[in-house]
């Protein structure tokens, strides 16, 4: 990171975050994602990156404290809820929900601002075969296999029309040969649609394939 | 993130005051009149009168002590059977066994489950029938005090045989927390025999654990009307039927001295708690020593075979005297030693069943309500508490257990008195509220692991999707706790169609419910009757239990991560 953070242009901007457990720093980050663009941060485990991607997100612990400010597409977001954030997010686990069927997880996603429920499902379905699940709608999301299941997430995710994106090591459950497919395809959907990425991850792999700038944490 | 408080954030309190208030308004409207400080019933100066009487009552010392005799019994024996059974079969296939018939058998009411027993040990009954005459001889009963035991065995008996389930219940509760598994494995591979591990390893945490339980177990035991009026002696009767014999009596210098006799049930009670701990503090010296002594019985079989006799003690009895009540009910002529009716008919049932059908619904509209409102302010305590990013205080757990803890009849008597006081008229309203202090607690403890187990990333994810608080609970917590909800109101409306003294007492002998009426045939000896109400009575709750079970079954049939993992 050389040039100073320019947290007036598009993308996701960490303003000089500070994060504390009990007063005892963490980690410090101070970094801007252009559009578009994925900021790979990799550390052991405990150095913090859950918590970086928790303070993203606006789900924090009340254990920790934050400095410092957020700032997407030239708004500050430090405060915001999750739920007004628009940072979508993937997990490490699809977090599908297991009560709703695949089509009810992407239409808890789908922005209400699509009205219809001809419309809705119309919309779902688009999305279901854009990404090669054409016909999955009613199916059980616990009767997929990992790769599938990574992908209606990523679907569910974009429905939400996020302006940023979160990855949680969300291949590392995957096999190496669905590994390489998925990953390609949620870079390159986020891409289409210019969101800034910030992905954590333990594999050397996902962050060269990632092409951005990457951070080491408690390094 | 910070949430705008709102209603919910007075959830807490409105619960605790829903619970502590008529606890502690109760305890104060029995202990003062049983000091001549009732200003409703006449008295406005100490006067220590009806302590008095109440001391010269003939026959007091020896309820007192049947009271605690069996209280601390009936606990001995529940806890024993319940850690054998844990000790011996735990994660073992036939447990599974167990824990399926635990909700059923926990949602039989007491009163049933004693009138079941009373059915099975009488001389007249299953258990003689079953042996005579081939083994016995007999032609005719035999001549013996049973049920109705001087010594309370059979009361004994028949607060274990429904004490079991509710232990376990709250042991299986407990394993995960205690790490039980991983425990139990690192004594097995050191040598210890299977059960010996569980009793050295996992049962010193889990014991703290089940703790509260165990003290409400000896609180109820010591001091429950239902059991002991149709399973207990009668010359005397325990503490507690007394008592309510003479709260129901007109004359009111009873009264008086009922309210000093609930005070003595109340001391009873804490000098029991306190014994327990003493016993505690010993045991755990006793046990500490046998555990750092090494011995390892790794081919512990007696301790397998004890568990099996326990299993069976506690589940068969009960099981025999239901079969046996809904025998008595549909049996014509029925002479001794037959181990069968002769004939069957439908009598009982035709004559008992106007009076059975209005009992049932208000029993159900009463159930109904408390465990509706139970289930509102403990979801909203649950809700709040995960909005506040925190698990409930251990004050409230604590506090949860204090209609459980202290003697119904110490505060229930209370409440009646403030309600004449206060001009109340005890009618299903009052009886609904009553209800819902014995209710909530019950609820509660059903709904709050579940809950606390729920994955956090799973409203993280749906906050991530833009969804508000209130969509995240309606639409991502509501209906994953779908099963763990219906079951928290199956137990709920378990406890609350069980409630005797509540109903009795705050409905002021004119709330006729299931419970209230069977228990009320029990001096009147009609077996074909009994066994009807009493059916009625089991079959509720059970009813409760299979809809819980089945409807998420059904709903969720083509969901296969929202199965029960077990």
């Amino acid at each position: 990171m050389n040039a100073p953070p320019s947290r007036h242009e598009a993308g996701l901007t960490f303003e000089e975050v500070r994060i504390l457990r009990a007063g005892v720093p963490l980690l410090e980050l101070d970094a801007h994602i252009p559009p578009g663009e994925i900021l790979t941060v990799m550390g052991p485990s405990g150095a913090g990156k859950s918590t970086l991607l928790a303070f993203a997100t606006g789900t924090l612990d009340p254990a920790f404290t934050a400095r410092g400010r957020l700032w997407l597409d030239g708004a500050e977001i430090t405060h915001r809820p999750p739920q007004t954030r628009r940072i979508g997010m993937l997990f490490q686990d699809d977090v599908l929900f297991p009560h709703l069927s695949v089509a009810g997880n992407l239409a808890f996603g789908l922005s209400a601002g699509i009205r219809g429920r001809a419309a809705r499902r119309a919309r779902i379905e688009a999305a279901l075969s854009e990404a090669g699940l054409a016909g999955f709608g009613p199916r059980d999301p616990a009767t997929l296999s990992g790769g599938q299941r990574t992908r209606v997430a990523l679907l569910r995710t974009l429905l939400a029309e996020p302006r940023a994106l979160a990855l949680d090591e969300p291949f590392s459950r995957l096999d190496a040969s669905r590994r390489a497919r998925t990953r390609d395809f949620v870079f390159s959907h986020a891409r289409a649609r210019g969101l800034p990425m910030l992905l954590v991850t333990h594999d050397a792999e996902d962050a060269m394939a990632a092409g951005g700038p990457t951070i080491l944490l408690g390094g | 993130m910070p949430e705008r408080p709102g209603l919910l954030a007075l959830a807490p309190a409105v619960t605790l005051g829903l619970i502590a208030l008529p606890v502690l308004a109760g305890l104060a409207g029995t202990i003062l009149p049983g000091l001549g400080l009732a200003p409703a019933l006449g008295g406005t100066r100490l006067d220590l009168a009806p302590w008095a009487a109440l001391l010269a009552t003939p026959g007091l010392w020896r309820s007192a002590a049947l009271s605690l005799g069996t209280g601390l019994a009936a606990t001995v024996v529940s806890l024993a059977l319940t850690t054998l059974i844990l000790a011996a079969w735990h994660g073992t296939r036939p447990f599974r066994l167990i824990e399926r018939a635990l909700s059923p058998l926990l949602s039989v009411p007491h009163a049933a489950a004693a009138f079941g027993l009373a059915f099975l040990i009488a001389p007249s009954g299953w258990a003689v029938r079953a042996v005579s005459p081939w083994a016995t001889g007999w032609q005719t009963p035999p001549d013996w005090l049973l049920p109705g035991d001087p010594l309370g065995l059979s009361l004994i008996a028949g607060l274990a045989a429904k004490e079991v389930p509710f232990l376990l219940l709250m042991s299986l509760a407990a394993l995960p927390q205690a790490d039980a598994a991983r425990a139990r494995r690192a004594a097995l591979t050191l040598g210890y025999g299977p059960s010996t591990a569980w009793l050295k390893a996992v049962f010193p945490r889990i014991y703290p654990q089940i703790r509260l339980p165990v003290f409400a177990v000896l609180a109820f035991s010591l001091a429950n009307v239902e059991t002991a009026l149709i399973l207990g002696p009668s010359t005397p009767a325990t503490l507690a039927v007394r008592l309510t014999q003479w709260m129901r009596d007109p004359d009111l210098a009873l009264w008086l001295k009922a309210a000093a006799g609930a005070t003595l049930q109340l001391g009873l009670v804490l000098a029991a708690l306190a014994l327990w701990r003493l016993a505690e503090a010993a045991a755990t010296r006793l046990g500490r020593a046998w555990i750092t002594r090494g011995t390892r019985h790794p081919r512990d079989r007696l301790p397998r075979a004890a568990g099996a006799l326990a299993a069976a003690l506690a589940t068969l009895p009960m099981l025999a005297g239901l079969a046996s009540l809904a025998v008595w009910s549909v049996a014509g002529l029925w002479s001794f030693p037959d181990a069968l009716p002769a004939s069957l008919t439908l009598r009982a049932w035709s004559r008992a069943a106007p009076e059975l059908a209005g009992a049932a619904l208000t029993t159900l509209g009463i159930a109904a309500g408390a465990t509706a409102l139970s289930l509102a302010l403990v979801l909203a305590c649950l809700e709040n508490a995960t909005r506040r990013g925190r698990g409930a205080g251990r004050a409230l757990l604590a506090l949860l257990y204090l209609p459980l803890v202290v003697p119904q009849v110490a505060f229930l008597f209370g409440l009646q008195i403030l309600g004449l006081m206060a001009g109340l008229d005890g009618g299903p309203l009052a009886v609904t509220l009553a209800h819902t202090v014995f209710v909530l607690p019950y609820v509660y403890l059903s709904l709050a692991e579940p809950w606390a187990a729920l994955d956090p990333r799973l409203a993280a994810a749906a906050a991530t999707l833009g969804a508000p608080p209130g969509r995240i609970f309606r639409r991502v917590r509501l209906p994953m706790m779908l099963r763990p909800i219906l079951t928290a109101a199956a137990v709920g409306l378990a406890v609350s169609i069980g409630l005797y003294l509540p109903t009795l007492l705050i409905g002021a002998g004119r709330v006729a419910t299931l419970t209230t009426e069977a228990v009320a045939l029990a001096s009147g000896g009609d077996r074909r009757l009994i066994g009807t109400w009493a059916l009625v009575q089991a079959a509720l709750p059970f009813a409760g239990f299979a809809l819980a079970l089945g409807l998420p079954a059904l709903l969720w049939r083509n969901r296969r991560a929202m199965r029960p993992a077990r």
